[in-house]
């Protein structure tokens, strides 16, 4: 070889070493939020953030809208193509988990330390994925609606008793004012029902699936606390307290700004607008109906695939996406609810004295986490039809007793999902 | 008498049978109506205008804001794109596969042509939803020559939303019904004056083909517009995404249904247009398969 040729051989290694050594791994990731423009540059801000901050890994964002994304992640895992980070909805995390979708998310240790419950995805004892903001619901009314009909305001340490909150309804629904004393938004349909309705049929005493052994929803769905439940569920429509399933959807996004319900059963997520339409909105803690008041909780997720092979830079980048800042971010954008007391109390609206600091509170002290097993993408189907059949009239008993049936079936023909 | 009384019928009639087809027409031109003129409106006057007559009259706060909303949250110009671009080229070969199929079927001897064109049909009784998970797996494991060399697996591409729709039980029957009733001298003409089958399928049988052309392309572009499962399956990228995945975007926890009726009335675009420009052609075959029946 000529000097020549040896000239340009060193110069092409040594570019082509440089260029290796500076290269980052691509890793991809999905993200369910297409749709949404200010969620969207948060994350966005976030994985530049990461790709600026270090020199090994590069997210590659993926954005899917929500309505599709749980099947096309399905389609995915069929087809071998998932990403190296998923984002994953709380209560499907143990299905996605079970299926082989998911990998374990081996955070630094401490890391969640101040996290609510919520936002953490433990299935089986394993950590799997985590959130970067949880969801609440409360009952929202206006003060002046409560003072005019002499009804007390409940806080987190003294809510509402079941009778109180009935006997509340009762006296609006007399008064002929409203067109309903309450909107459980009947309307939306699909998890809304499981994550907002569930945790009713919890304080009364039962739930969707004995938690104890994830083995059967007998006793649990159709034991006498949720017979009750499923009594008073029924009563609030056939005494038409609240709108049923036809319920317009435009009225559940409107109807209390315009008057037609004086309390609604409405999510952190809108909030925002309630507060709008009026300057003395209140977010109240859910009923006690005897075992305790009760919430839903744990939001979209995320976590790192298992078909991964850079399971190390995709937990670095959520290890770098859960601090505080980012946190508040999301939580000042779009109203979640920041996951720690450090990012509430960075944040306009769950600092202290923030116009919505009572659904942190409630995050911490009501929240109960959907069923935590692979069989709740199916429990929570059944549970929406049971709930929708009794809200029609069907009989509670029957009712009930063939939503266990149904799932305790489902969990026997999976084999108990490997519990 | 009897004369003034068959005067007088007839108008009657005339007037009732407009009457009752202009009711028939506002019905399938309502929500149209509702969904332009609601595109144009504030959300909450589009919610107030629902219980009214306002829902299909552009009055109250009129404006385009719905429009640049919808372009800001999605890439609605893509989206348009990807739905044209791969619903007219599937229904261009599409056309040409499946007449081609039918010239086969009916004109051309072969041994086995009236047991496969029976299981051709057959398919139509095939749910898409039983053979999809089998089909994306095939088409994930099928090699493609493009700009990038040979790759494996079609997943994120058009080509994945093209070929796999292309040849279709329905298109190949409503070709060999049209076919069938081609006079046969035609064919036999052709052949003694020495053309080949491919020259008498182009030159002689597409020709006459249009009512039949017509009326298979506007089926299959509508059902190539409207794919949603297949897409959501199969398109992981953006780049690739139709409109009916791209609605998906506008579904958020609060609604905003401007945007939404704002979205549907720009997708609705390439379907009227498509329509009425085969229009003549589309009723012509809707005739003369009446007039045969």
């Amino acid at each position: 070889m000529n000097r020549r040729g040896l000239l340009i051989g060193a110069t092409l290694a040594s570019v082509l070493m440089t260029t290796a050594a500076f290269a980052a791994t691509e890793l991809s990731m999905w993200y369910h939020g297409a749709g949404n423009p200010v969620e969207r540059e948060i994350l966005a801000g976030i994985i530049a953030d990461f790709n600026a901050s270090q020199a090994d890994w590069s997210i590659k964002l993926e954005e899917f809208p929500q309505g599709a994304y749980n099947d096309s992640v399905t389609a995915a895992a069929l087809a071998g193509k998932l990403p190296d980070i998923i984002d994953v909805d709380g209560p499907n995390m143990p299905n996605w988990a079970w299926a082989g979708y998911m990998a374990p998310l081996e955070l630094p240790a401490g890391t969640l330390d101040n996290f609510l419950p919520g936002p953490i995805g433990e299935w089986n004892g394993t950590l799997y994925s985590v959130g970067l903001w949880d969801a609440a619901v409360a009952m929202v009314a206006r003060k002046s609606t409560l003072d005019e009909f002499g009804i007390r305001i409940p806080t987190v340490t003294e809510p509402w008793t079941g009778d109180e909150f009935n006997a509340a309804l009762e006296k609006i629904k007399a008064s002929g004012k409203y067109e309903y004393p309450l909107d459980l938004g009947m309307a939306w349909t699909g998890e809304w029902y499981p994550y907002a309705f569930s945790p009713f049929l919890q304080s009364f005493g039962g739930d969707i699936v004995d938690r104890t052994t994830y083995k059967t929803a007998e006793g649990a769905l159709n034991g006498e606390a949720a017979v009750k439940f499923g009594e008073w569920w029924q009563h609030l429509f056939t005494d038409k307290l609240a709108p049923g399933t036809s319920q317009d959807p435009a009225d559940r996004d409107s109807g209390f700004a315009s008057g037609k319900y004086a309390i609604s059963w409405n999510g952190n997520w809108a909030a925002l607008g309630a507060l709008t339409a009026f300057d003395d909105t209140l977010f109240l803690p859910a009923p006690d109906f005897g075992h305790g008041p009760k919430i839903g909780a744990a939001s979209w997720q995320f976590g790192v695939s298992a078909s991964s092979q850079h399971k190390d830079g995709a937990t670095a980048f959520i290890t770098f996406a859960l601090q505080d800042k980012y946190l508040a971010a999301f939580s000042d954008a779009i109203g979640l609810i920041p996951p720690t007391p450090a990012a509430a109390a960075m944040s306009k609206n769950y600092k202290e004295g923030g116009p919505m600091a009572a659904f942190y509170e409630l995050s911490k002290v009501q929240a109960l986490v959907r069923p935590v097993t692979p069989g709740y993408v199916v429990e929570a189907k059944v549970f929406e039809k049971a709930l929708a059949d009794i809200a029609n009239g069907a009989k509670v008993a029957d009712t009930l007793d063939a939503a266990a049936d149904e799932i305790t079936a489902d969990i026997e023909k999976n084999k108990g999902y490997g519990l | 008498m009897a004369a003034l009384r068959s005067f007088g019928a007839r108008p009657l009639g005339l007037v009732l049978r407009y009457a009752l087809l202009i009711a028939v027409a506002l019905i399938f031109i309502f929500p149209i109506v509702f969904m332009v003129m609601s595109s144009l409106k504030p959300d909450q006057q589009l919610l107030t205008d629902t219980s009214s007559l306002r829902a299909f009259l552009p009055v109250g706060d009129i404006s385009l804001d719905n429009y640049f909303a919808a372009f800001r949250r999605a890439p609605v110009g893509l989206f348009l794109f990807n739905s044209v671009l791969v619903t007219t080229v599937t229904v261009a070969l599409s056309l040409f596969v499946c007449s081609l199929a039918a010239f086969s079927f009916t004109f051309l001897s072969w041994r086995g042509r009236e047991v496969i064109l029976a299981i051709i049909i057959a398919t139509l009784i095939v749910p898409f939803e039983t053979i999809a998970i089998p089909l994306l797996m095939v088409v994930n494991n099928l090699p493609w020559i493009g700009p990038e060399g040979l790759t494996m697996g079609w997943l994120n591409s058009y080509h994945v939303q093209i070929v796999p729709w292309i040849a279709d039980g329905l298109t190949v029957f409503l070709f060999v019904q049209y076919f069938k009733d081609l006079p046969r001298d035609l064919i036999e003409a052709a052949r003694i004056d020495g053309a080949t089958s491919f020259q008498i399928y182009a030159q002689v049988i597409m020709p006459i083909a249009g009512p039949v052309l017509a009326t298979a392309a506007i089926l299959k572009f509508l059902a190539m517009y409207n794919q949603y499962l297949w897409p959501l399956m199969v398109t992981q990228s953006e780049q690739f995404r139709p409109v009916m995945i791209g609605l998906q975007y506008f579904f958020q926890l609060n609604i905003a249904w401007g945007e939404v009726m704002a979205y549907l009335s720009l997708i609705t675009i390439p379907v009227l247009a498509f329509y009425l420009l085969l229009q003549r052609a589309f009723i012509t075959s809707i005739a003369s398969t009446g007039i045969k029946g």
